[in-house]
């Protein structure tokens, strides 16, 4: 009750403020923000879904977004190492530095994969903090959404008691919709798959699919014909039901094996936009589990 | 703990005769109940408490599963440390005092004539660069760039940089690359093609250092603008060092960029460099009727440089990776005027002792075009095309020529270009292999075919480019 009056006092107070400029790394933490602030935030994607973020130019553009940005949200883990740091550091923007209230990582909420034992680049492009594709379980974004919505409320303290009833609305249907999720994925437990990239190893960890085998011999580098084939040859002794390919990614390696190993390619939105059907976080999920579903009942 | 007490309890249970008594099970019962409640309240507290700390904002960035676990040694706070090795074949002709005719020789410039894809003919190291990064405190960023080679270190940047000034305002102090133009910022393991371009060298020896300060402003507009101004000491040509207290060269520049659509993007600029110099030296040849000797020309005056930079890159879809293209343009207009003089030791030569020759002024143009095609992952090719006019002079020929031999190179009016062709193959971005061709006829009467086979490579915590 008391913070409720606090609240009220403060909104008193305030003259009516302008949204919060969001600068999200990704579309999937722009349809976050969007969903915990609604009309309170100003969300914008410094990427889109069939881009590559680990492979973005540090452009004018960024920049100039940048500038004016209240809260930068980015994944972590390196994964906009290439780039972030220059738009951050050129932006002249204080608010937005790692370290301060209006940079988020949503890293630093997530239970972290595949965090190497060594860091070598004679491994590929590995990432030390883990594998940084997390955002294709589910489940990470009811975590990640807490602290964002705490954040939020920080940064824009007249209208904490909205966010946080934001996130509780959100985290409501999300539970919902990860139940279901979570009954019509029962069938691909323990299903073999093959991926083009490290992409999916929280969504297989999430679903319980299998993985048999990787198409890029090292994270990050383009496979050549003669690991194909030597993947081709693993696939005939470990059989897989279905090659997975993030939808940013070139489909020629997955194309190959699939024709040859008879599988279909399923092309997965990593992200909100990665696909027709993947209009918002909801939706990001329905086409996730229908793509891999769909695959599923087509005969080998 | 809990376990360990249930464990203990359930053993106790177990046991028989011993505890074959109802009231003392019940007991028993009861007290296990109890620790059981008094720790799960235990546990509900703490973690109560747990997600209060994670929803606290400045906590959230305290290492958790994620990110920071592997600094929490004291080598985390180790800075960013990158090397850069760089080596190359070169083939061409046997050129003694390589210089671009018409242009002053920046042979007063740290570089010299030995700068970064430099004159050496066959295998030859070049710089090897050492940058160490880190930021120092929340409030400031420092780096460190050190180009190595046999026998000599040269700071080549040393700036700190500021991250808390906010409103879009940057400052820099220290030894940095100047802002001006859009090549001059890069190092050479950052360039397209394997040397810098034909007027960056006749303009700044390769690129222009300030040691001084940088302020940055970016506007809050949604095309890209960015505004600077430096001042600093002023002592690499085309200034000399003057051993002053004042200011010895100012820059302004101004940059503006953008997205069109999500394929292209872009950036233009404008930039203004003035400097002076004292005595800045080249070597002439004089008219001594007993023969020529080498003297020392000198010009004492005011320098200004006017640079026009565009850039445009196309990327479908916004993924380079496999296929990209970059053009990029720069033009540049250097004007000059102040005195000139010459010197020699020689008793002979009209400029024993030294002779003030006059009044020298000049207007020089030049630049460059490139484009650089990404056309299958890991491959590219480029040409460039570099033109220089050494442009207009006034002086009094009558004084000058009695003193200085017309046939010296400054004194030559000559349209030098030069045309480059490479290729280059990087496995990732931490290693780049080049060939490059070229035909340059940047010395009035000598066309040198150049082949130069370079290679990259990155080790280390590599930082990202600016666009």
């Amino acid at each position: 009750m008391k913070r409720f009056l606090i609240v009220l006092l403060a909104l008193l107070a305030l003259p009516a403020q302008a949204a919060l400029e969001v600068f999200a790394t990704g579309p999937e933490w722009a349809a976050l923000a969007r969903e915990i602030g609604g009309e309170r935030v100003n969300a914008w994607s410094a990427t889109h879904g069939l881009q590559d973020v680990h492979r973005i130019e540090a452009r004018p553009s960024l920049i100039a977004r940048a500038r004016r940005a209240d809260l930068v949200i980015a994944t972590g883990a390196e994964l906009e190492i290439g780039w972030l740091p220059v738009v951050l550091r050129e932006s002249g923007n204080a608010a937005i530095q790692p370290g301060k209230a209006g940079y988020f990582e949503a890293a630093a909420h997530v239970r972290m994969l595949d965090v190497p034992k060594t860091v070598d680049r004679i491994h590929g492009d590995v990432h030390a903090a883990g594998n940084p594709h997390f955002v294709t379980d589910a489940r990470v974004y009811l975590k990640v959404g807490e602290a964002l919505a705490a954040r939020l409320a920080a940064l824009d303290a007249a209208h904490a008691a909205a966010y946080q009833a934001g996130y509780r609305a959100f985290a409501e249907k999300w539970r919902s919709a990860l139940a279901r999720w979570e009954a019509q994925a029962k069938s691909l437990r323990g299903v073999p798959v093959a991926v083009q990239h490290d992409a999916f190893v929280y969504l297989e960890d999430w679903l319980g699919l299998k993985r048999v085998a990787t198409l890029e011999p090292k994270p990050g580098v383009e496979p050549g014909a003669a690991y194909l084939q030597e993947v081709l040859v693993r696939l005939a002794a470990e059989p897989a039901r279905m090659v997975l390919r993030p939808a940013y990614q070139h489909d020629a390696p997955s194309r190959w094996i699939a024709e040859r190993a008879k599988l279909p390619v399923v092309t997965l939105p990593l992200t909100v936009g990665g696909t027709a059907e993947a209009k918002d976080l909801f939706t990001l999920f329905d086409d996730t589990l229908a793509r891999l579903l769909s695959a599923l009942t087509l005969k080998n | 703990m809990r376990r360990i007490a249930l464990a203990a309890a359930a053993a106790a249970l177990a046991l028989p005769a011993a505890a074959s008594n109802e009231a003392e099970l019940k007991a028993l019962r009861e007290e296990v109940a109890q620790m059981k409640k008094a720790y799960e309240s235990r546990i509900d507290s703490l973690e109560q408490r747990l997600a209060a700390a994670e929803a606290a904002p400045q906590k959230s960035q305290s290492p958790q599963d994620g990110a920071a676990r592997a600094a929490a040694t004291a080598g985390g706070f180790n800075p960013e440390v990158s090397v850069i090795l760089q080596g190359q074949y070169r083939r061409m002709k046997d050129v003694p005092e390589r210089s671009i005719t018409g242009y002053w020789p920046a042979g007063g410039h740290d570089h010299g004539g030995h700068g970064h894809g430099g004159d050496e003919r066959g295998f030859s190291l070049d710089h090897s660069e050492l940058v160490v990064s880190a930021n120092v405190n929340p409030y400031f960023r420092g780096l460190l760039n050190v180009a190595l080679k046999d026998g000599e270190a040269e700071v080549e940047e040393a700036y700190f940089q500021t991250l808390g000034l906010g409103r879009g305002f940057t400052l820099k102090g220290g030894r940095f690359l100047s802002g001006i133009g859009y090549i001059n910022e890069q190092h050479p393991h950052a360039w397209d093609f394997a040397d810098a371009p034909l007027m960056m060298k006749a303009l700044f020896g390769e690129h222009y250092g300030q040691d001084g300060l940088q302020l940055k402003w970016v506007a809050p507009t949604d095309l890209f603008m960015e505004f600077g101004a430096e001042i600093g000491r002023g002592a690499r040509f085309p200034g000399t060092d003057r051993n002053q207290n004042g200011v010895g060269a100012t820059s302004l520049f101004a940059h503006v960029g953008g997205d069109v659509g999500r394929s292209h993007a872009w950036r233009a600029g404008l930039s203004w460099l003035t400097t002076r110099a004292r005595e800045r030296e080249a070597h002439f040849e004089d008219t001594d009727a007993a023969g020529p000797n080498e003297v020392e020309g000198q010009f004492t005056g005011r320098s200004r440089t006017l640079i026009a930079d565009f850039v445009w890159k196309w990327a479908p879809d916004g993924n380079p990776q496999r296929r990209n293209l970059k053009l990029q343009a720069e033009l540049f207009r250097r004007s000059e005027h102040g005195d000139l003089a010459c010197a020699s030791d020689v008793g002979t030569s009209p400029c024993s002792g030294g002779v003030g020759l006059g009044r020298l002024r000049s207007a020089q143009t030049g630049g460059y075009a490139q484009a650089v095609w990404q056309f299958m992952p890991q491959w590219r090719v480029g040409y460039r095309y570099d033109w220089l006019n050494s442009g207009s002079k006034r002086y009094d020929p009558a004084t000058v020529f009695a003193a200085l031999d017309p046939a010296n190179a400054y004194f030559t009016s000559h349209r030098p270009n030069r045309h480059s062709l490479m290729v280059d193959w990087s496995q990732d971005e931490f290693s780049r292999l080049r060939l490059q061709f070229a035909r340059d006829r940047s010395m009035q009467g000598v066309t040198d075919n150049q082949v130069t086979l370079q290679y990259i490579m990155s080790l280390g915590a590599h930082g990202a480019h600016k666009f």
